[in-house]
């Protein structure tokens, strides 16, 4: 055995080198771990933008598109529905879309591009569940306003907007997709207009 | 026990020969996986010539086109059935059904197909010389046969390039008499040359070999820079083993 | 933080177990290149368990989706190739480590008293580690794949009188399918893992309480008292140990042993990395290139051999041209294993200090087995049998002249202490 003394800084340098190194090393081989909880390219495929045909669509119409394995509503807004719009902000929790529930071209009283085609993400912001599209008899849930919709689960209501009433378990608007439309009577969603 | 040794030296090698005896000679594909071009090219014959019986159905549209570098509008428009989507599986369009009645057997799916031939790049060779290997046979149903897959139940699907070869002789003198002795395949009426033939031929491998692991590229980046780090580690590692083991001797 | 190590101290024995088994776990201080198996064979298996977790997230265990899945874990799943090279290399990795590992045990003698359980722990890890391999390897269902686990079932069909009946039970069904499947996969990434951890603790503890052997097989724990104190190594070992021997020529293991070990660890690594990006298929030896075609029951590939960790056994059993015969071959080769504690009647373990013969006795062994690994890849044609027979019967004689020249056998005198 050596009798030379122990060069300790040696010793914490090296050992703090190799500590950060080789933790270096364990993060790279955590990288494949984790990013392999991505989705998958199947899952993006079956996620890929999905074309609606609208030309059939009535005013007052809903219809349901699987986007993403969630329910998306495109919807054609009759012009009573648009007209309540308006007057209804003090009885909102964000009539001006402030959250970040919408791209960009949808934060406005409408929340849509076109004024009467609304498509949103049909899921309530509360707990999950799919609200009802109540055309007529909204007046029961929210008085005096006659169309809307409202959760079956815990009575969250929403306008025709889909921004969230006050007083309701829903804490934030109807999520709006990304979409575009390709000519008038049809629509991609899940791209915005100049996305690849 | 050194006769022993020498008796298992002297074995070794004929029985590593014996396996590979009777294996038909096999050409050199000599396919660069990071060859763009000849992938992109090789793409469009397969989608041209293959496609229609032979599907490639683990592989995605998409990820060929980025990893061959097609933009994905353009693969769309030239490359692919119309309506499908870029997202889609790369399958073909004829049913196992259809496929086994016209052909005894359905087409297999040719995704993996140079990795099932041989490992390393022996299955690549055995395409690229399968490919090479059609000669005329009116005895069978297709009117040819192939030299490496005998009684193959397909046609030559490359014909209008290559043309029909048939299966060419000479007269030779062989022990003082003149005889017929077979010196390979020519190929007349294809739309290319031999050379030319061969280059479309490797392209089509080159692809092959790319959907059979289109990791590979990745993969071996990714490996350079591990082996770099790990060395790294191991000059870290020793100097510390080192430093430490002072307290020993 | 002293505190925090109180409170847990008070709690669960966690410094005692540090300092016992790693900071002040005696080992001696001539460890050489054939003791780096053991710690990477350890971290192999995490490797083995950690991949496996996350293939069993993408992998469909079923016969219609199985070989896609494999696929789709390659192609559409991020990074899912890297995972999946992990866990094929690895497995050629654990058989190869395993290997050296066991080999060092006969050459150095670490079979032999006090420390034939942890031999015979050891020799079940092999067991569960080829059986937990062969279900791994049905799981991507390909044709070798499958074929691979008709032939070896079909061993058990050697039995007499009931052989049909157990074939019969294990498949699930009239020949191997989904059922067969399913059941392989429960056993290959629950029941197998949990059956080899436990092994391995075993072993480890076995270990720990007999103390590693070295490369001179001399005992580092002496009788106590008999050791004078300014003899002892400087270090402070662990008073379970010191309590009840004389401890010499020893040093903690850490951080010594594991630096060390590190330090091998690191280049089996790049070896190890290499094959993963370079050369996962390691020319059709850890993948087999006929697995590239999904399980088809109605044709055979030309040519079927197992992954060549299992090769040797299987030349055995080719090797004996019947079938009860060749099945009882093959496990003997691995019972006789197994059995070397009280085969070797030897009271020398280094290979250094023992005789003659026996040097050439591990040499012939070791020829024999790696030629039978080249044999029973290859096809059974008449010269590969011939040589299978030949090199089987020296696997087996390697037993029988242990036990003849063991019995009296002239030894090299052993020194006292490790120089």
């Amino acid at each position: 055995m050596s009798n030379a003394p122990v060069n300790k800084s040696r010793r914490r340098f090296l050992t703090a080198a190799t500590s950060v190194v080789g933790g270096v090393g364990v993060v790279g081989a955590a990288v494949p771990f984790i990013a392999s909880w991505n989705p998958s390219a199947k899952a993006k495929s079956a996620g890929a933008p999905v074309e609606v045909d609208i030309s059939k669509l009535e005013p007052g119409q809903l219809i349901r598109v699987k986007w993403r394995g969630k329910p998306v509503w495109v919807i054609s807004r009759t012009p009573k529905m648009l007209g309540v719009l308006d007057g209804l902000a003090d009885q909102l929790r964000d009539p001006a879309s402030e959250e970040p529930q919408q791209p960009a071209f949808a934060q406005n009283i409408h929340r849509s591009l076109k004024q009467e085609i609304f498509i949103a993400v049909g899921i309530c912001t509360h707990l999950g569940c799919s609200p009802l599209f109540l055309p007529d008899t909204f007046a029961e849930q929210v008085e005096g306003i006659d169309s809307g919709f409202f959760c079956p689960c815990h009575g969250s209501t929403f306008d025709m907007s889909g921004r969230v009433f006050q007083g309701v378990p829903a804490p934030l608007n109807l999520e709006i997709p990304p979409y575009r439309f390709i000519d008038d009577t049809n629509i991609l969603i899940g791209k915005l207009e100049g996305e690849a | 026990m050194k006769k022993l040794l020498i008796a298992i030296l002297a074995f070794l090698p004929t029985f590593a020969m014996a396996s590979s005896a009777n294996a038909p000679a096999m050409e050199h594909a000599n396919v660069d996986i990071r060859d763009k071009a000849a992938m992109q090219r090789g793409a469009q014959l397969y989608m041209n010539y293959c496609m229609g019986c032979h599907g490639l159905q683990y592989q995605r549209f998409e990820r060929t086109f980025n990893d061959l570098g097609i933009p994905l509008d353009l693969g769309l428009q030239h490359l692919v059935p119309e309506g499908t989507k870029v997202g889609e599986l790369m399958t073909s369009a004829m049913d196992t059904e259809s496929g086994a009645k016209w052909f005894g057997a359905p087409p297999p799916d040719l995704s993996l197909i140079t990795r099932l031939k041989g490992s390393g790049t022996k299955g690549q060779d055995w395409v690229f010389t399968y490919l090479k290997s059609f000669y005329a046979d009116p005895t069978r149903p297709f009117g040819v046969n192939n030299e490496v897959f005998k009684d193959v139940g397909m046609p030559h699907a490359l014909i209008e390039l290559q043309g029909l070869p048939t299966q060419a002789t000479e007269k030779q003198l062989v022990d003082g008499e003149m005889k017929d002795v077979y010196v390979g395949l020519k190929a007349t009426g294809g739309s290319m040359s031999a050379s030319e033939y061969d280059g479309a031929v490797r392209d089509l491998v080159t692809f092959l070999a790319y959907v059979a692991e289109p990791s590979r590229v990745d993969s071996e980046a990714i490996g350079k820079n591990v082996m770099i780090f790990l060395l790294v580690l191991l000059v870290l590692v020793f100097l510390l083993k080192k430093e430490f083991w002072r307290d020993i001797h | 933080m002293q505190n925090l190590i109180n409170w847990i101290d008070a709690r669960i024995p966690m410094t005692r177990v540090w300092n016992m088994h790693l900071a002040q776990y005696p080992a001696p201080k001539n460890f050489n290149f054939w003791y780096f198996f053991g710690f990477i064979a350890t971290i192999v298996l995490v490797n083995q368990i950690v991949t496996g977790v996350w293939l069993t997230m993408s992998y469909n265990p079923s016969a219609e989706g199985a070989f896609a899945s494999v696929e789709y874990i390659m192609r559409d799943v991020e990074y899912g190739y890297v995972l999946r090279y992990m866990h094929s290399t690895g497995a050629s990795a654990f058989f190869f480590v395993v290997y050296m590992h066991m080999f060092r045990g006969m050459i150095y003698g670490s079979y032999q008293k006090p420390r034939e359980l942890l031999w015979l722990f050891g020799m079940f890890i092999f067991l569960a580690l080829m059986a937990e391999a062969f279900m791994g390897y049905l799981l991507p269902w390909g044709q070798m794949s499958y074929w691979g686990a008709q032939v070896i079932i079909s061993l058990f069909g050697a039995i007499p009188v009931i052989g049909d009946d157990i074939t019969l039970w294990i498949r699930g069904d009239y020949v191997i399918s989904g059922a067969t499947l399913n059941r392989f996969f429960a056993l290959h990434v629950i029941a197998l893992p949990l059956v080899l951890v436990i092994l391995v603790f075993l072993h480890i503890v076995a270990l720990h309480e007999v103390g590693s052997n070295n490369p001179d097989g001399i005992d580092t724990k002496k009788k106590k008292g008999t050791i004078a104190e300014d003899d002892k190594p400087k270090f402070k070992f662990h008073e379970y140990y010191t309590s009840k021997k004389d401890i010499v020529d020893s040093i903690p293991f850490f951080p010594y042993v594991v630096l060390k070990d590190l330090v091998a660890f690191t280049i089996f690594l790049l070896v190890f990395c290499y094959i993963m990006f370079f050369a996962p298929e390691m020319g059709g030896y850890f993948i087999e290139a006929p697995n590239f075609e999904p399980a088809n029951p109605l044709k055979t590939p030309d040519h079927i051999a197992p992954v060549w960790y299992f090769t040797p056994f299987y030349a055995i059993l080719r090797a004996v041209p019947h079938k009860l015969l060749g099945v009882i071959a093959m496990f003997a080769a691995i019972i006789l294993l197994a059995l070397l504690p009280w085969i070797d009647r030897g009271k020398v373990r280094s290979i250094r200090y023992r005789c003659e013969a026996h040097k050439w006795n591990i040499v012939m062994f070791a020829i024999c087995f790696l030629a039978l690994m080249k044999l029973g890849a290859g096809t059974a044609d008449d010269l590969n049998k011939f040589l299978s027979r030949l090199f089987g019967f020296g696997y087996f004689a390697f037993f029988g002249f242990l036990w003849l020249y063991s019995g009296n056998e002239k030894t090299k005198p052993v020194p006292e202490r490790i120089a």
